[in-house]
C-alpha cells in the first residue's frame, strides 16, 4: 500500500508563473452566450492563461526557478532537479537536464524529468522527501509545469477552454526538525483512456495515421494528436478515489479535517472541487481556489494555487496543509504536510 | 426517498427551470441546450443529495426523470423506487 510517513523535510519557496495572454471563457467563439455562461458556471472557470506560440512549460518553470534562486541565492546547493511536466521540450533529452545547464545549477546535480499531469506535483513532493530524508542531498528543486493549451483543438468545446498553461519551482531542504509529513497515493491505468494524447509517440506514431480532424459529436472536433478528455469518468474516478485517499491520510496521521488549515486540491473544475469538499465536510474558505482565473493548469496548479489564494499565509502562518492532486492515469496522491515562513511568488511571462 | 424531492432538487438546480417543469416522464436529454455539461451537473447532484454516484453507463441508459430516479434507488439501498 503506498502509504508513508515522510520525516525531515522543509518547504522554503513556491513561486509561480503564469503567461500574460487571457482568454476568457465568455470570448469563446465555439460556445453560445448561454453555453458560456454554464460552462463557468459549472468548471468555474470565467478566464485562464495561454503561453505565447514559441513559449514551453520548461520557460515558464525556467522564470520560476531562475527567479526563486536568485532570490535565496542557493544555486550551488541544489543536489537534484525535478521536472513534472507531459509537455515536454523534446521526446529526448530530459527538459531537466536542459534545464540544469540553462539555470546553472552544479554538474553534481542530478536532474529527470517524471512524467506525470494533474498527481504529479505531489508525488514530485515525495520524491524530493525520498532523496533529502536521509540527509545526503542538501537542497531539491521541484519544477511542476505544463503547456496543455498546445494539444487541445480550438473546436474542441470539451477541452480546449478548460486548461491553461503555468509553471512553477518548489524549494525544499533538509530539515532535521521538521514535522512528520504523510502521504497516500495509487492508480488505476483502467481510466487510460479517460484523457488521452493518442499519436505521436510510439504506440501510435505520427508517419501512422491519418491526422485528419474529425467531428465526433457536435461541437468536439479533434485529431488523434490533440489531447481527448471524458469528463463524466474523470468525475466519477475522482468522486470514487480522492475522498478515499484524504482520509488514508488524515488517519495515517491521527487527524481530523477540522484540524487541517486547507486542503488544496488540484484545479480540475470547481464541480469536482465543490463535490469533494462537501464529502470531506469543509467550509468553501479552507478549500481555496484558482481555477476561476487560471483554467485547469495540470501538474501547476496545486503551487499556483498556494501562490495565488495562500501566498500570505504561507509566509507568516504555521499551516497544516492537506495537497491533493489526482487526474490523468488515472494516478491520485494526497500529502499533509506542515509549512512555516514560505516565500512566495506569482510573476507574468513576459 | 420520494420522486417529488427528487424533481424539486433539478428544477432548483437549473436556473432555466421553474417548479412544475419537470415530470417523471420528462426526457431529460430534451433540456433546452443539453450538453455534456448537463450531464455532469446531474450526476454531481444526485452524488451530493444521495451520496449515489452514477458513471457514464448507467447515466446512458436512462431516458427519463423517472429512469435516473430508480436507478438512484437501486443503487442506494438496493430498495425499489416509490413512484
Amino acid at each position: 500500500m503506498a502509504q508513508l510517513r515522510l520525516k525531515h523535510t522543509a518547504v522554503k519557496a513556491i513561486y509561480s508563473v503564469i503567461p500574460k495572454m487571457v482568454y476568457k471563457t465568455h470570448d469563446y467563439p465555439y460556445f453560445s452566450e448561454d453555453e458560456a455562461k454554464m460552462f463557468a458556471n459549472t468548471t468555474g472557470i470565467i478566464e485562464r492563461r495561454v503561453a505565447a506560440t514559441n513559449v514551453t512549460a520548461s520557460d515558464m518553470c525556467f522564470k520560476a526557478a531562475q527567479t526563486l534562486l536568485e532570490d535565496m541565492n542557493c544555486h550551488h546547493e541544489i543536489d537534484l532537479l525535478v521536472f513534472v511536466t507531459q509537455s515536454p521540450d523534446y521526446f529526448l533529452p530530459a527538459s531537466a537536464a536542459i534545464l540544469q545547464d540553462k539555470l546553472g545549477l552544479p554538474k553534481t546535480c542530478m536532474a529527470f524529468d517524471v512524467n506525470l499531469g494533474c498527481s504529479g506535483y505531489v508525488h514530485g513532493l515525495l520524491l524530493a522527501n525520498r532523496y533529502l530524508q536521509q540527509g545526503g542531498l542538501r537542497k531539491v528543486l521541484l519544477l511542476a509545469g505544463d503547456k496543455s493549451t498546445i494539444s487541445t483543438h480550438e473546436q474542441d468545446k470539451t477541452a480546449f477552454p478548460l486548461f491553461g498553461d503555468a509553471g512553477s519551482a518548489t524549494l525544499l531542504e533538509y530539515d532535521a526538525k521538521g514535522k512528520d509529513w504523510f502521504f497516500d497515493a495509487g492508480t488505476d491505468g483502467s481510466g487510460a483512456n479517460a484523457i488521452i494524447i493518442e499519436a505521436g509517440h510510439s504506440r501510435m506514431p505520427y508517419q501512422s495515421f491519418d491526422d485528419q480532424d474529425i467531428e465526433l459529436a457536435p461541437g468536439v472536433v479533434r485529431s488523434k494528436k490533440h489531447l481527448a478528455i471524458d469528463g463524466m469518468a474523470v468525475f466519477n474516478f475522482a468522486l470514487k478515489n480522492v475522498p478515499k485517499s484524504i482520509n488514508n491520510v488524515l488517519d495515517l496521521a491521527k487527524i481530523r479535517t477540522e484540524q487541517l488549515d486547507y486542503l488544496v486540491l488540484h484545479q480540475a473544475n470547481q464541480l469536482i472541487t465543490d463535490s469533494i469538499r462537501k464529502k470531506m465536510n469543509l467550509p468553501k474558505e479552507k478549500c481555496p481556489s484558482s481555477i476561476g482565473n487560471f483554467g485547469n493548469t495540470s501538474s501547476a496548479s496545486i503551487p499556483l494555487t498556494l501562490c495565488s489564494e495562500l501566498s500570505e499565509a504561507l509566509k507568516k502562518e504555521r499551516l497544516f496543509l492537506l495537497l491533493c492532486g489526482f487526474g490523468v492515469g488515472f494516478s491520485w496522491a494526497s500529502l499533509l504536510l506542515s509549512t512555516h515562513n514560505v516565500a512566495t511568488k506569482l510573476l507574468e511571462y513576459d | 426517498m420520494e420522486i417529488d424531492d427528487f424533481i424539486k432538487a433539478i428544477e432548483e438546480e437549473f436556473d432555466n427551470l421553474n417548479p412544475g417543469d419537470v415530470s417523471p416522464n420528462s426526457v431529460f436529454r430534451d433540456m433546452e441546450g443539453w450538453s455534456s455539461m448537463h450531464a455532469l451537473i446531474f450526476v454531481a447532484l444526485i452524488d451530493s443529495k444521495y451520496d449515489v454516484l452514477l458513471n457514464g453507463e448507467e447515466l446512458k441508459s436512462c431516458v427519463t426523470i423517472n429512469d435516473l430516479f430508480d436507478i438512484t434507488c437501486l443503487k442506494l439501498n438496493g430498495g425499489a423506487a416509490k413512484a
